[in-house]
This record gives structure tokens, C-alpha cells and sequence, in this order.
């Protein structure tokens, strides 16, 4: 991270740095292929998922596996998207912010194929059953909780809506995606809580206090005056 | 959908011992396997058409078909692969794969258990000796995962009650206390702190002493794969599958009730009872129905209804008779 540090057009001789390099990056991440190339990427879980599922080989339980596998990806693009300010802040790759809505509509898409895959295979899309579940398991009313807030966000995704909000309140109504992230988290552990097995949510919880962590000390804790704090 | 009716179990005791029938049609690749070998009945032939008599690659270990009552449901066997592949054996891990992946390790031979407490004949029993202990049987069981799945698998072994006849329980003995192996050599599970190693589980002594209540040394007729519990292990078909520990090492009979694992761990979701019983639910999730593994259809198979004592209650209810089951879970 030191190298990218350095003032622009000033090259490092590391060979690391190169990569690092604002302008190499920049480019890159500018390059008209880039998003097709991001968007086909994250499109692998779901076309993988798709054929295991057809031809099965989602082991003996593949209900189970499915619907783990595709909050496992919720929460890796969760994890992702969250990732994409951070970046673009302390690294200088302004760019970055063009994968955002992208990686934050892949975080709804995985959502809500988790959700049907749960209604669906698990249930039957018998309602009565889902309402009667979900009392049972609150780890699925603070799962519906978050696909709703994700619903939220998608639907004002598109740049109409934006203007519409206008900005300050359209970047208000989306930092819901910080409850998004706590709300993934707290149903992620009370699903395993039934195993006694938190080392996996341990792992996204650290990941997401760091995420979060660093947009409040932005906020808060930094030094004032350098007028960034819009932009978290 | 889950279709409510008298089948359930719980309401018709006696038909618990029936495949309910709505089930048994569903399963059409079943039936039409059934129809062109031209076999009618029930399960010797159903399962030597289901399930070739050895699918792994361990050492034989034939039995005859049982006589004990309920021990032979009439029920299609789960395959062999997800019956090996599909394991909770927290010792190797907490994933499923895990026990498969892991438990190669583990060396079975030799072995011995050790049977101690308030006994005439306490002993050490080589592995050896308990093969030979009592005539090895075939039964074909339900098991019913605590998370809500359900498999059917044969076994070979002898009613534990063999075992503790030959020991002589004093009258004091009231429970039976089953310690499983915790090598951290060869289990990498047990780095974990899941659960306080060793696995203990316990049964009543009546509980312990019931014909259904398995000690097992193979699975398909042949010796246990490791990761399903080898080389000896227990199990009770009419309560969660957590209540029938593997690779025991130790059967201790006792006059309190044995401090078990699970319910050390989570008193208020895993009781000492443990009794599969669709009307008392988890406190995080229904038991009210379960996914039986392999079921046709794979995805979209629907879930089934669970039965009162895992469908043993024919056999098995007396043993609770007047007891509140919401309280004893």
C-alpha cells in the first residue's frame, strides 16, 4: 500500500509498485472490458451452482447445499462492495467507484436466489409454512429482514432514482447497507449457532467490523480538513 | 406442503411401523424397480434390490435378517455414497464432508472397550470378543438427524441388552453412560472447542436394556467405515441421531444421569431424552418434518412428516408411559 502512496507519475523501482501504480490502475480499471469481465466473474458462482444443481452434484442433502452456498456468496459480495470505498479512498483509485452498483446488485441477486432457494427447497413455497418457520427460526426473519433493505436499495439503484432522491438523501437511504452487513452477520451466527461452529462467522464479523470500523473513524476519528467524509 | 393427517404418527401409534402410503407411491423409480424384478415382498428383497450387498470396499461382515420387532423397516435404503459422505462426527470436524475427509486415520485395531460401574462383571472386551459376544443381525433402521434430515441404513450388530446381560448391572444401576474416543493424534476435530471432549452420551438403563437398542459393527455387511463410527458404536432408531455415540471406548453404568455432551452444552435445545417427537420443537426450529436423504426428486423432493419416536413408537412408548414429554425432551 506504501507504493501507491507515492505522488503520481513518481514509479517506484519495486515491480510491485508497478501494479500499484494510480495511472496503470486507473486504466485498467477505465478499460471498456473491465465490467463485462467483472459482472461475467461473479456470474461463475451462479452458473457453477446452476449445473451442480442439474447435474447433481451438490452432494446428498442438495437443498441444504444450495441454500449455504448461495448466502455464502451473499456474503462474499457483501463483503466486496463494502470493500470498493475503502480502496478507492486509501489507494486513489477513483475508478473503483464504477463497480460499485454492479457489485451491490450482485449482493441482491445472491440474496434473493438464497431466499427463493430457502422457500422453494426447503419449503415448498408452502407460505403457511414459511410464516409458521419463521417465528422458529428468527435467524430467518433477520435474513428476510436484510433481503428487504437490499430490495430497497436495488429498486433505487438506477440513475432516475438518484435524481429523484437526489443525492443526499439517495446516500442516506443507502448507507443501509451498513444494517444490511449487521443484520448478514447476526443470521449467519444464528444459523450456526445450532452447530457451535463460529469460526467461519468470526471471520465475516471481523471483516465487516473493519469495513464499517473504517467508515466511522473516517467519520469521527480522522484528522478534520481533508473534506472526504462525504464520501464514505 | 405438509399434509397433516392421521398417518402422522403420533395420533395412529400402530401404523407407525407403516411406510405411510403417500410416501411409498411417491417413490416411483422405487416401485418401478420393484414391479420389473417382479418382487413384491417386503424388505429382504426390497433392499437386495436397492443396494448391492457390499457397495464399499471393507472387510464382510454378514448377519441374519432380525426377528427383533420393528428392527427391519420396509423402507428404501439410503445410498451408500450419502450414507458415507453425509456424517456429523464432530471429533473429525463439523462439516459434513469432514468425517469422510478426515476419519481415514483412524485406527480401529486394535481395540477394546471398556465396560465398568455398578456391575457384577466389569471387564475389558476386545474387539474380537464383542464380534463374537452374540449372533451378528441385519437391521434396517430410520435415522433422524436433530437438524432435521433422515436417512435409512443397514446395520449388522446385537441388541446391547446382549452385552449387558452378560455383565450383571447391580440394582443400583440406573443409567448407562457411553464415552466415545477423543485421540487428538488422530482426530482433528477435537482442537476445536465445539463440544467438551469426549463425546459422552447416556441412556436409561430400560432404555439401554430395549431390543431396538443397537450396538453396531457394520453398516451395508460390512465393518463400519470410520467415519460412521467404527469399529463399534451404538444406536437408538427412536431418538436423534446425536444420542448413539461412535467408536465408543467406554460403557459405564451409573446411578445419576450421565452429563451429556450436548446437553452440556445447550441444556435448553438438546435434552437427556432426546426422543425424536415431531410436536416438540427445537427452540430454533420445527421437528415437525424432515429431509429424507436420496428421496426422489433430490431438489425438489418435498420433506416428510417426522413420526412420533422416529416411527418406533409401537415398540418404545411404553418405555415414556405417563411421562410429560415437553418436559423430558
Amino acid at each position: 500500500m506504501g507504493s501507491a502512496r507515492t505522488p503520481e507519475g513518481a514509479r517506484t523501482a519495486l515491480p510491485a509498485g508497478r501494479w500499484l501504480n494510480r495511472a496503470a490502475v486507473q486504466r485498467a480499471l477505465l478499460h471498456p472490458l473491465a465490467k463485462p469481465l467483472v459482472f461475467a466473474v461473479w456470474l461463475l458462482p451462479f452458473a457453477w451452482l446452476f449445473w451442480a444443481a442439474a447435474a447433481d452434484r451438490l452432494g446428498a442433502n442438495p437443498a441444504e447445499a444450495l441454500i449455504r452456498s448461495l448466502g455464502d456468496w451473499t456474503l462474499r459480495a457483501l463483503v466486496l462492495v463494502l470493500l470498493v470505498t475503502p480502496l478507492r479512498v486509501t489507494l486513489s483509485w477513483p475508478a473503483l467507484a464504477r463497480f460499485r452498483r454492479m457489485l451491490g446488485l450482485f449482493v441482491f441477486f445472491y440474496a434473493t436466489l438464497h431466499w427463493l432457494a430457502y422457500a422453494w427447497f426447503d419449503m415448498g413455497f408452502d407460505w403457511a409454512e414459511v410464516v409458521a418457520d419463521i417465528p422458529k427460526r428468527p435467524f430467518i426473519l433477520v435474513g428476510t429482514l436484510a433481503w428487504l433493505l437490499l430490495l430497497a436499495l436495488a429498486a433505487t439503484s438506477f440513475n432516475r432514482a438518484i435524481r429523484a432522491l437526489g443525492a443526499p438523501r439517495w446516500q442516506a437511504l443507502h448507507r443501509l447497507v451498513y444494517a444490511v452487513a449487521a443484520l448478514a452477520v447476526l443470521h449467519f451466527f444464528w444459523m450456526r449457532a445450532g452447530k457451535h461452529d463460529f469460526n467461519e462467522v468470526a471471520v465475516y464479523a471481523v471483516l465487516f467490523a473493519a469495513l464499517l470500523g473504517w467508515r466511522a473513524w473516517r467519520r469521527w476519528g480522522a484528522p478534520q480538513g481533508r473534506g472526504v467524509s462525504s464520501r464514505i | 406442503m405438509i399434509i397433516r393427517t392421521d398417518r402422522d404418527g403420533f395420533v395412529h401409534s400402530r401404523s407407525s411401523e407403516i411406510t405411510p402410503r403417500h410416501a411409498y407411491l411417491g417413490r416411483r423409480q422405487w416401485l418401478a424397480g420393484l414391479a420389473a424384478a417382479g418382487v413384491a415382498w417386503a424388505s429382504r428383497d426390497a433392499w437386495a434390490q436397492a443396494s448391492p450387498a457390499r457397495p464399499g470396499k471393507l472387510a464382510a461382515l454378514p448377519g441374519k435378517m432380525s426377528s427383533v420387532a420393528g428392527a427391519t423397516t420396509v423402507e428404501k435404503p439410503t445410498s451408500y455414497e450419502d450414507a458415507t459422505s453425509y456424517n456429523n462426527f464432530y471429533e473429525f470436524g463439523t462439516d459434513k464432508s469432514d468425517p469422510l475427509q478426515y476419519a481415514g486415520k483412524l485406527r480401529t485395531r486394535p481395540w477394546t472397550v471398556e465396560v465398568e460401574g455398578l456391575v457384577n462383571k466389569p471387564g475389558r472386551f476386545d474387539l474380537d470378543a464383542l464380534l463374537k459376544l452374540a449372533p451378528m443381525e441385519e437391521r434396517l433402521y430410520r435415522l433422524r438427524c436433530v437438524e432435521g434430515w433422515s436417512m435409512v441404513l443397514p446395520w449388522q450388530g446385537y441388541s446391547l441388552a446382549e452385552l449387558i446381560k452378560r455383565v450383571e448391572p447391580q440394582g443400583s444401576a440406573k443409567y448407562v453412560e457411553f464415552v466415545t474416543l477423543a485421540d487428538r493424534q488422530q482426530m482433528p476435530g477435537l482442537r476445536a472447542n465445539v463440544l467438551e471432549w469426549p463425546y459422552v452420551e447416556g441412556l436409561r438403563l430400560d432404555e439401554a436394556q430395549h431390543p431396538l437398542t443397537l450396538l453396531a459393527f457394520g453398516l451395508y455387511g460390512e465393518v463400519l467405515p470410520n467415519q460412521n463410527g467404527a469399529p463399534v458404536r451404538l444406536v437408538v432408531p427412536w431418538k436423534y441421531g446425536f444420542k448413539s455415540g461412535k467408536s465408543l471406548v467406554k460403557i459405564r453404568f451409573v446411578e445419576k444421569e450421565p452429563r451429556t455432551s450436548w446437553n452440556l452444552a445447550a441444556p435448553q435445545e438438546y435434552g437427556f431424552f432426546s426422543n425424536v417427537n415431531p410436536q416438540v420443537a427445537h427452540p430454533r426450529w420445527s421437528q415437525a418434518t424432515e429431509r429424507r436423504i436420496g428421496e426422489g426428486g433430490g431438489l425438489f423432493a418435498k420433506r416428510r412428516p417426522t413420526l412420533m419416536f422416529n416411527g418406533y413408537e409401537a415398540q418404545v412408548g411404553q418405555l415414556y408411559a405417563g411421562m410429560d414429554l415437553r418436559k423430558f425432551y
